[in-house]
This record gives structure tokens, C-alpha cells and sequence, in this order.
């Protein structure tokens, strides 16, 4: 009942902002607080709640054996509290922009929190599907009529490649589908209870790896993001690296790990292989990178790569450590994103050469940023330390060397960050445009964000005590012969 | 029996009506025709009948088509008389032959003979030769007619063909005979009814605009008048497609090993030329016309996989497309005749003038492209999975490859209507436009709820 309350809420209050003239934002925000509240409900409480409470299960198309069925496990509990804690500081953020048709803009990211919060939520593989594409129109829509230059030819090049990956997604759960026993089911329990020979694994292996890697992107399927991060509206950058790459991270939870153990057993070196040279190569363009946007992009990108290398460790340590790591990650890339645009905004540029001294205009944004970006780097008590080392750990325990390379990331990510920070934040202040402090909306979101990175680097059981059921049960289906402690 | 009753009657009438000089009332007495048409294929629903001694057998696949089909006309006919018929001398003509065509299009979804699918396929092709012609004055709609004509003409030859050559092996035109013949022969059959076969293959392959006999479809539906293109491409391909299924579910199931091959070429042909030539287009309506060419690849890929899933996943495809398609020619037509041509840029800044019109247009494009929540996306889903439950991984993997170059060409026109600025106001007249909302809705209700049809056929 919850999850269709999260669902229907931001939906319903979208379809009003269509048809207002005015107050659509403030509806939809209303909206997102009220989500909020629900989801730290479920959050804290969801195992004293009864199952009619936290779970749905309906039919939708009964020929095919289609169920409407949301629950929602550790793992989702987690990135479902991501979804909607982010989601009023993203409506926040573009209260300072005055877009045109703003109503419509609103109405747009809620309608994209809802199928978030679906695809987080989804049991049933076709409704997950059917989620993790619907939460793609509306991203589409805003990085094609509110973002910069060249806004077409980008977004239509992301809108493709996301695409052609999720339809080779679909083959792969229909041929699931077709697998399962007796009347067919697109159950994902079903399909964990399947037992394929390792041709079909391979198959179904990649054709979810293509998809998920277009998604999170993996390197060589990256080519899509750096341009749509700079291209999009600030809030659109925030949804689509805060919140809708770790679909698909959740998709390897979801469907590669449990789905074909086997495959990924196989597979492993290839795939971490590539994660491993994504956060390599993220981290070093990072450095190279003077537009503040995309420096933030590749070292997105170099990070999310770490969080994948986690997932495909497939041991313990490595998925506690990508769902921690995922969440710490969708709030400092998106602390980050506002930040890049909140400079963006008082300065006129954003390129790092063209900035020196906004640590003697705002000192408030200077202590921010450094907080994040200790965060980002990984030093010990922010939240960042603890999910690095559970993922590097993780790599550790496959293979030493793919763990030493990977470890880099921890240098090169001092470098770019802290290059930047002493470009941008020291130096000769240029006084000529006023440079106003932060307003009320975003001092209480920057705050919170930072206050989070400092609580979960301390007390990192906040998350990892609420995932680690669902992160045991993952290795069981991974190994049967795994048991929980 | 009684649906060719009501619409023979009512388009005759229309017809005198206009000798008389009583045009306002032609619409009426059409629209009255095609609604009692509509109930009387309602009453047969599990009220199975064979007429014209078992010419004819009137069952459920023909309710459910011809009821699509019925009721997709009904809109077309409201829309030309809204939208067209004010510059139209010849309206109870036109309206008149829209519904022979109607007739030719039951008859095709209910043959139990071979003689009839012949008289079908002429009945409904001779409507639609006269209806891509009737701007005579027009260069390209002369041409159109000309070039279907001299084509269909043709192809309805090979179809003639065809059935000479079953009815040589067989010595019946009786559906069920031949499929009797077939089982009886256990697949081993006279290479003469393998000709037959591939050549009554071709001939509704020709009628069904699927690649390779597709090179008349672009010209034919460029030059024809928006409104037919818009019949055209929605129920004359369902009719065409009922017949389809119709003939190789009740006859050559057996010799499925002698065409699949084939068919699973074609369909793969129809959907890669359709896609790749609609990307260079620039012309909207040349573009839509290249891309019904890959619709009915996605369609034939049904037919390639034949089992249980084949009638219903046609219908279920058929209806999706033919609602987005008529919706993206109707909304065409209207920007068309305020902005005077089909360039994808006529479509500039439409969302700033009339923001209802574009997003009826985005939804039916997003239809078209196989996007969730449409019902466009179920269509696609059921094709993918009755030909992967069939075996058939690659043309499946294929068909994928082909659905995301679809997407980007349907995109285009819609980052247009968005992102530019405007030049012409554009109205969408009061009927039209509830019909249009009522279109988009039906999209989105069967794409939400796809159970209302699938589940019940």
C-alpha cells in the first residue's frame, strides 16, 4: 500500500501540475516532502509493518502472467530513501532557474520519480522493464527542451543508446519468461529458481550487461554521458547521475547476480576488466577537464565504475559496500551538480581556468564543498572511506591486481578534486559580479547533504544495517553454499 | 451477412443521395450504415455463421477484426467529413467507395473459398485505386492511382495464379478441402502447390506493403490524399493481415517449413528498408509511409512464429498501429493545410500554438516507436515473445536492432514541434479534435491495460 502511495502520489500530483497555471511547483513539491515522510516510514519501520503495509501484489495481465507486485527488500529500501530524499532538494534546485513552461518541467521530474521509485520497487520483470523505460521519457523531454547547446543531437544520441540497451533487457526476460515452468511467470523469484545451461547464460548475461552498462555506463558504453551531463538542465544532471544510473546498478542486483551466477562466474575477469579500466579512465580525464560539469562527469563515471567492480566481485563485502556506495554517491554527485551550478549561476562560467577566489565570497559553499569532496576522495570518518574500502576490499578478495589498479582511484580522485578545489575556491578573488551567499532552500539542502557524509562516514550502519539481509540473501543465490554467518 | 447488408445499403444510398443533390444528408446515412454495421458484428460475437453456402463463415477472428476495422473506418469517415469535405465536390463518391472498401475488407476476414479471398482482395484494392486518385487535379495523386493500379493489378494476377495452381492439386477452392488435402498429404505435396502457395505469398505480401514488394507503397501513399493514406495504411493493412492469417492458419500450418524460411527473410527485409529508408527522409509523410513498410515486418514476424499467439498478436499489433497511424495522418493533414507542405520543419514550435495537438502527435509517435505505457509497446512485446517462443532468437534480435532506429526518426518530428519557433496558428477543428483525444486515450488505455483485448480474444 505504501509503494503505491510512492508511486501514485508524485503521478497524480504530475497530471495536476499539467493542467495548472500556477502553483505547480509548489504542489509538486508538497508532493516530494509527503514521499519523503512516507519513505523514511517504511525505511525505519518497514519489518513491524504487516504485508499489507509494504507489499502489492495484483494481476495486471493475467494472460501472460504479468503481476503488478511491488516489495520492497533492503537493498530497495535503501535506494528508494535515495529516490526521495533527493528528489525535494532536484525540485529545489530549479526554484532559482524560472524555466519557461515550468509547470510542465515539474511535472516532468515527478512523473520521472514515480517510475524510479517503480523500478526500485518492482518484483515482477515486465513491471520493472516497463518502469525502468517509462523513466526514461521524461529525462528525455527535459534535456531536450531545457538543456544548453546542441541539446538535440546529444539527448537524441542518449535517448538511442539507453534505449538499444533496455530492448535487449527485454528479449532476455521474455526468454526468461518463456523458461519458467508450467503457465509462465515474469516473477523474478521465478526466474532465480531457473536452472540454464551456460550458452543460454552467456546469452542472457550479456544482453543484461549491455543494457545495464549503457545505464550506469561502464566503459566502452560511457560515450553517451560526459556531453548529456553538460548538455542537461542542472536538475536533469542531478536526476540522471543521482538517481537513474544506479537503475542500473540495481538491474545487476536484480537480474545478473541471481539470474546467471554461472555467466558471471565466467565472465568475471572480462567484466571487471572494464569496470576496473573505467575507473581508471574516468578518473584520469577527470583531471584533464576545465568545464566543472564534466570534470564531475567522468569522475561520476570513474566512481560508478568502482561501485560495478563491487557488484561483480560478487562477495559480501561487495555488494554492502556498492549499496552504501551507491547511496553516498547519489548524494555527493548531486551536492556536486547543484554546486557546479549554484557557481554557474552567480559567476556566469564554469570553467575551472576562468574561476579563482570563491572561497573568500562564500565561505559557506567553500566548507560545503570541501566536506564533499573529502566525501568523494575517501577520507577516513566521511561516508565515502567506508563504501571505498568495502568495494576495493571486495576486489581485493578476486584478484590482486584488478584490486591495486582500482585502488588507484583514490590518488587520481585527490588529484582532479583537489586540483579543481584550489583552482575554483583559492586565489585572487574577481569582486566584479556580487556573489551572494546561499538562500534558505539551499543552505537547508546543502547542509543536510553535507551532515549525511559526515553521519554516514561515523555510523555507516544507518544504511548497511538495513541492506544486509537483502545483501546475504543475494550471495546465497550467487553461491548456495554460502551461508549467512 | 447483415454487416454486408447495412454497409452495401447505406453506401448505395449515399450514392443516390448525391444524384439527388442531397449531400448533408450523405454523411448521416454512411455514419448510421457503418453503426448498424458495428452492432450487427457485435451480435455474431460467439454466434458463428456460415453464409453464400460456406462461401463465407462469419466467426470471432472476423468480429474482432472487422470490428477494428469497422470502427477505425467510422472515425476516417467522421474525420473526412470534418476536416475535407467542405473543397470535396464528390463526397458521397468517395464516402460511398471508403465503405465498398469496408465491404471488400469483411469479405477478407471472413473467406472460407478461394474465389472469395480473390473477390476480396479486388473489391477492397479497386476502392482503394479510385480513393488514392480523387484529387484529379492533383499531379502526384494521379500518380499514386496509376502506379498502385498498374502494380496491384499485377499482383492480384499472381494471386489468381496462385489459387489456379491449388485448385489443380487440390481440384477444390474450399478452404477446408485444401487444408484437408494438406493434412492428408502430410507435407509432401506437388511442387505445383508450393508454387501456388509462394505465389498467393507474394500477392498479399504486395497487398500488405511488405518488403520486397514494397516499392509502390511510398509513392502511393505520398501522392494519395492524406485522409486515404491514413485508411490505407491502418485498416487496409488489417485486412490484409486478417487474410493473411486467415488462409496459413486454416491451410498451410503443415507446409510451414516450405514458407517460414521465406517469411522470416521478408519480414526481417520489410523491417531493416522500412526503418533505414525512413531515416533519410525529410518529408513527414514519405516517412510515415517508409515506416508502415516496417510495421509490417514486425507484423510478419507473427506469421513467421504461427501458433496460438499468431491471430491475437496480429489483431493486438494491427489495432495499435492503425490508432497511432491514423492519429499522426489526421494530425498531419491538419498542420498540412495551414502550413502547406510535409516537411518535418512545418512542424515547428506546434507545441507553443496547440500544445493539445502536440501531444496527441508525441503520444502516437511514441506509440509507433514501441515505448511503455503505449499501446505500441505491447504490441511490440507480444510479436518479441510469440517469435522468441517459436525459436526465432535472431530475427528477434534483429527486430530489436530495427525498433531503436525507429525511434530515432519518430523523435524528430516531435523535437521539432518542441524546440522551434512558431510561424502559423493551427486549429484543430472541435470533432476532430475529440476524436484525436479519444485516439490517444484508446493508446494509452490498451497500452496500460492491454488485458481488455488480449484476454478476451
Amino acid at each position: 500500500m505504501l509503494l503505491i502511495l510512492l508511486i501514485f502520489i508524485p503521478l497524480l500530483t504530475a497530471l495536476l501540475a499539467v493542467f495548472t497555471k500556477s502553483g505547480a511547483r509548489q504542489i509538486i513539491q508538497v508532493a516530494s516532502f509527503v514521499n519523503l515522510a512516507l519513505t523514511i516510514v517504511l525505511y525505519t519501520s518497514s519489518a513491524k509493518l504487516g504485508d499489507n503495509l509494504t507489499m502489492v501484489n495484483i494481476p495486471w495481465i493475467q494472460s501472460f502472467g504479468i503481476n503488478f507486485h511491488l516489495q520492497a527488500d533492503g537493498i530497495s529500501l535503501v535506494l528508494l530513501l535515495l529516490t526521495n530524499l533527493l528528489m525535494p532538494f532536484i525540485m529545489w534546485s530549479a526554484a532559482s532557474h524560472n524555466y519557461k513552461n515550468e509547470n510542465i518541467f515539474y511535472a516532468l521530474i515527478a512523473f520521472m520519480q514515480s517510475g524510479l521509485v517503480g523500478v526500485f520497487a518492482a518484483k515482477d520483470a515486465f513491471l520493472f522493464y516497463v518502469f525502468y523505460e517509462v523513466a526514461l521519457i521524461p529525462i528525455f523531454f527535459i534535456c531536450a527542451f531545457w538543456g544548453g547547446k546542441d541539446r538535440i543531437r546529444i539527448t537524441m544520441k542518449f535517448f538511442i543508446y539507453t534505449l538499444a540497451g533496455s530492448l535487449f533487457m527485454l528479449m532476455a526476460i521474455i526468454y526468461l519468461y518463456l523458461q519458467t515452468p508450467g503457465t509462465h511467470s515474469f516473477d523474478m523469484a521465478a526466474f532465480y529458481g531457473l536452472s540454464l545451461s551456460s550458452t543460454e547464460q552467456t546469452f542472457i548475461f550479456w544482453a543484461f550487461f549491455i543494457a545495464f552498462a549503457v545505464k550506469i555506463p561502464i566503459v566502452p558504453f560511457h560515450t553517451w554521458q560526459a556531453e548529456t551531463y553538460a548538455v542537461a538542465p542542472a536538475a536533469g544532471t542531478m536526476l540522471l547521475s543521482g538517481i537513474m544510473l544506479k537503475m542500473g546498478l540495481y538491474g545487476i542486483i536484480r537480474f545478473i547476480i541471481p539470474v546467471v551466477p554461472e555467466a558471471l562466474n565466467y565472465w568475471q575477469t572480462w567484466v571487471l576488466t572494464l569496470t576496473v579500466s573505467g575507473v581508471v579512465y574516468g578518473a584520469i580525464i577527470a583531471i584533464r577537464q576545465d568545464d566543472i560539469k564534466a570534470l564531475f562527469a567522468y569522475s561520476s563515471l570513474s566512481h560508478v565504475g568502482l561501485i560495478a567492480s563491487g557488484l561483480f566481485s560478487a562477495n559480501a563485502q561487495g555488494f554492502q559496500g556498492a549499496v552504501l556506495q551507491m547511496f553516498n554517491h547519489g548524494i555527493s554527485v548531486t551536492a556536486f551538480f547543484w554546486m557546479a551550478d549554484i557557481i554557474e549561476q552567480r559567476t556566469g562560467t564554469r570553467m575551472i581556468s576562468e574561476l579563482s577566489g570563491i572561497a573568500t565570497r562564500s565561505r559557506q559553499l567553500a566548507i560545503v564543498f570541501m566536506i564533499m569532496m573529502l566525501g568523494a576522495i575517501g577520507i577516513p570518518l566521511t561516508n565515502g572511506f567506508v563504501g571505498e574500502f568495502l568495494l576495493l576490499f571486495s576486489v581485493f578478495k578476486v584478484s590482486i591486481i584488478a584490486g591495486a589498479i582500482a585502488a588507484t582511484t583514490i590518488i587520481l580522485g585527490a588529484t582532479y578534486m583537489l586540483r579543481m578545489y584550489r583552482n575554483i575556491f583559492y586565489g585572487t578573488a574577481d569582486t566584479t559580479h556580487p556573489f551572494s551567499t546561499f538562500n534558505k532552500r539551499e543552505a537547508i539542502s546543502m547542509y543536510v547533504m553535507a551532515a549525511l557524509v559526515l553521519i554516514l562516514g561515523i555510523y555507516p550502519s544507518l544504511i548497511t544495517s538495513v541492506s544486509s539481509d537483502a545483501a546475504s540473501g543475494l550471495l546465497q543465490l550467487f553461491n548456495p553454499a554460502y551461508s549467512v554467518r | 451477412m447483415n454487416v454486408l447488408l447495412a454497409l452495401s445499403i447505406s453506401a448505395t444510398l449515399a450514392l443516390f443521395l448525391g444524384v439527388l443533390k442531397q449531400k448533408k444528408l450523405v454523411t448521416p446515412v454512411i455514419v448510421l450504415g457503418l453503426l448498424a454495421a458495428l452492432t450487427f458484428n457485435a451480435m455474431q460475437w460467439n454466434n458463428q455463421t456460415s453464409i453464400f453456402n460456406d462461401m463465407m463463415l462469419y466467426n470471432n477472428f472476423t468480429v474482432v477484426f472487422g470490428g477494428v476495422g469497422l470502427f477505425i473506418t467510422l472515425l476516417m469517415v467522421l474525420f473526412y467529413n470534418e476536416l475535407s469535405a467542405k473543397h470535396e465536390y464528390h463526397l458521397p463518391e468517395i464516402l460511398a467507395i471508403m465503405i465498398y472498401g469496408t465491404i471488400g475488407g469483411i469479405v477478407l476476414l471472413s473467406y472460407r473459398n478461394m474465389l472469395m479471398l480473390f473477390l476480396g482482395v479486388e473489391i477492397l484494392s479497386l476502392s482503394y485505386y479510385v480513393l488514392a486518385g480523387i484529387r484529379k487535379q492533383n499531379l502526384y495523386s494521379n500518380e499514386a492511382s496509376l502506379k498502385y493500379f498498374l502494380m496491384g493489378a499485377f499482383s492480384t494476377g499472381f494471386l489468381l495464379m496462385g489459387i489456379a495452381f491449388i485448385y489443380g492439386v487440390t481440384a477444390s477452392l474450399n478452404l477446408n478441402e485444401i487444408a484437408e488435402y494438406v493434412k492428408q498429404s502430410g507435407g509432401i505435396v506437388p511442387v505445383y502447390f508450393v508454387v501456388g502457395v509462394l505465389l498467393i505469398l507474394s500477392s498479399l505480401l504486395f497487398k500488405t506493403a511488405a518488403a520486397p514488394f514494397h516499392f509502390w507503397t511510398p509513392d502511393v501513399y505520398e501522392g494519395a490524399p492524406t485522409l486515404v493514406t491514413a485508411l490505407m495504411s491502418s485498416v487496409g493493412k488489417l485486412y490484409s493481415f486478417g487474410s493473411f492469417v486467415l488462409l496459413f492458419t486454416t491451410c498451410f500450418t503443415p507446409l510451414v517449413k516450405e514458407w517460414e524460411a521465406i517469411l522470416w527473410i521478408f519480414a526481417f527485409l520489410s523491417m531493416s528498408i522500412g526503418n533505414i529508408t525512413a531515416l533519410q527522409q525529410k518529408s513527414v509523410k514519405r516517412m510515415l509511409a517508409y515506416s508502415s513498410i516496417s510495421h509490417a515486418g514486425y507484423m510478419l514476424m507473427a506469421l513467421v512464429g504461427l501458433g496460438s499467439m499468431t491471430a491475437s498478436s496480429v489483431l493486438f499489433y494491427a489495432l495499435s498501429y492503425s490508432l497511432a497511424s491514423v492519429t499522426s495522418f489526421v494530425t498531419l493533414y491538419i498542420i498540412k493545410e495551414k502550413r502547406g507542405s510535409y516537411d518535418i520543419s512545418v512542424f515547428n514550435g506546434l507545441a507553443g500554438e496547440n500544445r493539445a495537438l502536440a501531444v496527441i502527435f508525441t503520444i502516437a509517435m511514441l506509440s509507433l516507436s514501441g515505448i511503455p505505457l503505449t499501446a505500441g509497446f505491447f504490441g511490440k512485446f507480444y510479436i518479441f515473445n510469440s517469435a522468441l517462443n517459436s525459436g526465432y532468437y535472431w530475427l528477434t534480435a534483429l527486430a530489436v536492432l530495427n525498433s531503436f532506429i525507429g525511434v530515432y526518426y519518430y523523435m524528430r518530428p516531435v523535437i521539432a514541434m518542441f524546440a522551434s519557433k512558431s510561424e502559423v496558428a493551427i486549429e484543430t477543428p472541435p470533432l476532430s479534435n475529440t476524436l484525436l483525444m479519444l485516439l490517444t486515450a484508446l493508446t494509452i488505455l490498451i497500452g496500460i491495460l492491454p488485458g481488455l483485448v488480449v484476454n478476451n480474444f
